[in-house]
């Protein structure tokens, strides 16, 4: 049961040859066993995912079972939720409940499934290690002594170790991707607007996208399902009608144009990513799927214009947090600004600071039309590479990291260095378009690879329908990690 | 560019963040890094083109100027650090 599908435990809970109270209670053994080294997990509550699998069993007997009814769903701690403490992985919010529940919460409730536990994350998503969360880091269930990326770097290592048999993410420059990547699991990060951002914690508004973590793309459209919709509580909530993502899954790759940027298969990349990726594009070519060299010229800038604009948002979102409605006040102060001050200072962490500091550098007098303005023009430009490609092909492939998971405090002394592991996840989310990864393969540590497809706007079901036929050739995404055997 | 140690102390004002002297130079090196790397788009040739604000080009959905809020006063500062009488207490302001 660990290791099922969301499709697969669906049925055997649809025939009662298990309970939700059942199928919950292993999970929690399974976290119990293995959150001591991993440390995937900030919050849990044993009690009160029992008290919804109770209820899940009770609507099942009455046949009012929801598409996830009585399933165990691992939450990213960017999520609030009244039932447990919501704390983004910062000292800010250690004793923060929420007083009302983000719309992904509610919409998994709705769907009938369990909140299992909140994950742990890199402080205010900002990280790509998951290092800088304020409880400490997550380890990666392939190696211990390895990051498991990040920012969703909890919610990775919680699948990928059969502690969840899915959990939430959000993505602002490739915080699901890149630990997908790095963990052998499966994310995908939705076109800009698919998913509401009510309840999430804000870091950058402009980029920031929840999606769903998992075991396979089939469970990726599943979960796809219950999170898209319009919420009017968040503004640039998209009104469409609702899609079936689930609707592509067996689609022909036959004469599928992809797309191969000659920026993602150049130098930098370790070998062992190059190979899988490579082996990859030899398999969709074996299937009839027709190889385009594209280019992506501005692809490059992304970095850099990504952190003017992330950090821009971000301290302008962060500024909420002063000591004063909720949050971390500081002991001693002198007066009010005084206050403000040390309460941010003891309150955040130092890469949330160093975020902040250049965010109100780059908006600051003077300096808007050289750093902001410039970066959204570059912007710009990023996103009209994608049209242009999407001109000639249907979908973009690459690797999803140039490199697999590297050790713990191996990037922590130069931010430079870390913030360049998002390289091929930062254009997409950019220019606001959905990507997904998948796992193709490992390095010759044994680590896992992801592979990068990104797609045009809304185009999700195709991009998972890509790969769920790529997984019925692979058994990549089936593998359980080395040091948590089941 | 580099930021000199009053730069970094004007921008710690602006973004409310205390930074104590012993860490300046810390936190100078790492943002002069960040800097450095942002500077890589610069010089990027952006005559004529649009700014980018927002993945979409979508407009401002506007709702019925409707009151759809409840009174949730407790609840909210039930989470604060202090307040009393419905109210959020800060260090006096006015003498």
């Amino acid at each position: 049961m660990l290791n099922a599908t969301l499709t697969q435990l669906s049925e055997a809970l649809a025939a009662k040859r298990i309970s939700s109270v059942e199928l919950t209670r292993a999970f929690l053994e399974r976290i119990r066993k293995l959150n001591g080294e991993l440390n995937a997990f900030i919050t849990v509550d044993e009690a009160h995912s029992l008290e919804g699998a109770k209820r899940a069993d009770e609507r099942r007997a009455k046949g009012e079972a929801g598409p996830l009814n009585g399933i165990p769903v691992a939450h990213k701690d960017i999520f609030c939720t009244r039932a447990l403490r919501t704390t983004c992985g910062s000292k800010m919010l250690e004793n923060y409940t929420s007083p009302y529940d983000a719309y992904v919460i509610e919409q998994f409730e709705r769907a009938g499934s369990v909140l299992l536990g909140k994950c742990n994350m890199d402080e205010f998503a900002m990280g790509s290690s998951n290092e800088t969360s304020y409880f400490g880091p997550v380890r990666n269930p392939w190696d211990k002594r390895r990051v498991p990326g990040g920012s969703s770097g909890g919610s990775a290592a919680a699948v990928a170790a059969r502690m969840a048999p899915a959990a939430t993410g959000t993505d602002t420059g490739g915080s699901i991707r890149q630990p997908a990547a790095l963990t052998g699991i499966c994310g995908l990060k939705p076109t800009y607007g698919v998913v509401s951002r009510y309840g999430m914690v804000a870091f950058a508004s402009s980029l920031d996208q929840a999606g769903p973590m998992a075991k396979s793309a089939a469970d990726l459209a599943v979960m796809m399902n219950v999170m898209a919709g319009f919420d009017a509580r968040d503004s640039t909530s998209l009104q469409r009608p609702k899609e079936d993502y689930t609707r592509g899954l067996n689609r022909s790759l036959s004469g599928l144009r992809i797309g191969l940027p000659k920026e993602y298969f150049g130098a930098g990349i370790e070998p062992g990513v190059q190979r899988a990726v490579e082996e990859a594009v030899r398999w969709f070519a074996s299937q009839g799927a027709q190889s385009v060299p594209i280019e992506l010229p501005n692809a490059k800038l992304g970095v850099p214009v990504y952190y003017v604009i992330a950090p821009a948002e971000a301290s302008s979102n962060l500024s909420r947090f002063d000591g004063v409605r909720y949050g971390h006040r500081a002991k001693g102060y002198s007066d009010l600004a005084d206050m403000y001050a040390r309460s941010r200072a003891e309150g955040f962490g130092a890469e949330v600071k160093r975020r902040i500091l250049v965010g109100t550098y780059v908006l600051s007098h003077g300096y808007y039309d050289a750093y902001y303005l410039q970066a959204q023009k570059v912007r710009r430009l990023i996103a009209r590479d994608f049209a242009a490609a999407f001109e000639r092909c249907d979908i973009v492939l690459g690797p999803t990291a140039p490199s697999a998971a590297f050790a713990l405090g191996a990037k922590t002394d130069d931010p430079v260095k870390m913030y360049l592991n998002d390289i091929f996840t930062i254009p997409a989310p950019l220019a606001g378009l959905p990507a997904l990864s998948v796992p193709c393969g490992f390095d010759a540590a044994g680590l896992p690879v992801g592979l990068q497809l990104m797609g045009n706007y809304f185009s999700e079901a195709v991009l998972l329908g890509v790969a769920h036929r790529y997984q019925q050739a692979t058994d990549w995404h089936l593998r359980v990690p080395s040091e948590t055997p089941l | 560019m580099s930021l000199s140690d009053d730069q970094i102390r004007r921008i710690a004002r602006l973004a409310r963040i205390a930074v104590r002297p012993e860490e300046l130079a810390a936190v100078g090196e790492r943002l002069n890094r960040v800097l450095g790397l942002i500077d890589q788009m610069r010089a990027v040739d952006t005559a004529g083109i649009e700014p980018m604000s927002h993945a979409l080009d979508v407009v401002q959905r506007l709702r019925p100027d409707e009151v759809t809020e409840s009174d949730r006063r407790d609840a909210y500062q039930a989470l604060a650090p202090a307040v009393q009488e419905g109210l959020y207490l800060v260090p006096k302001v006015i003498e």
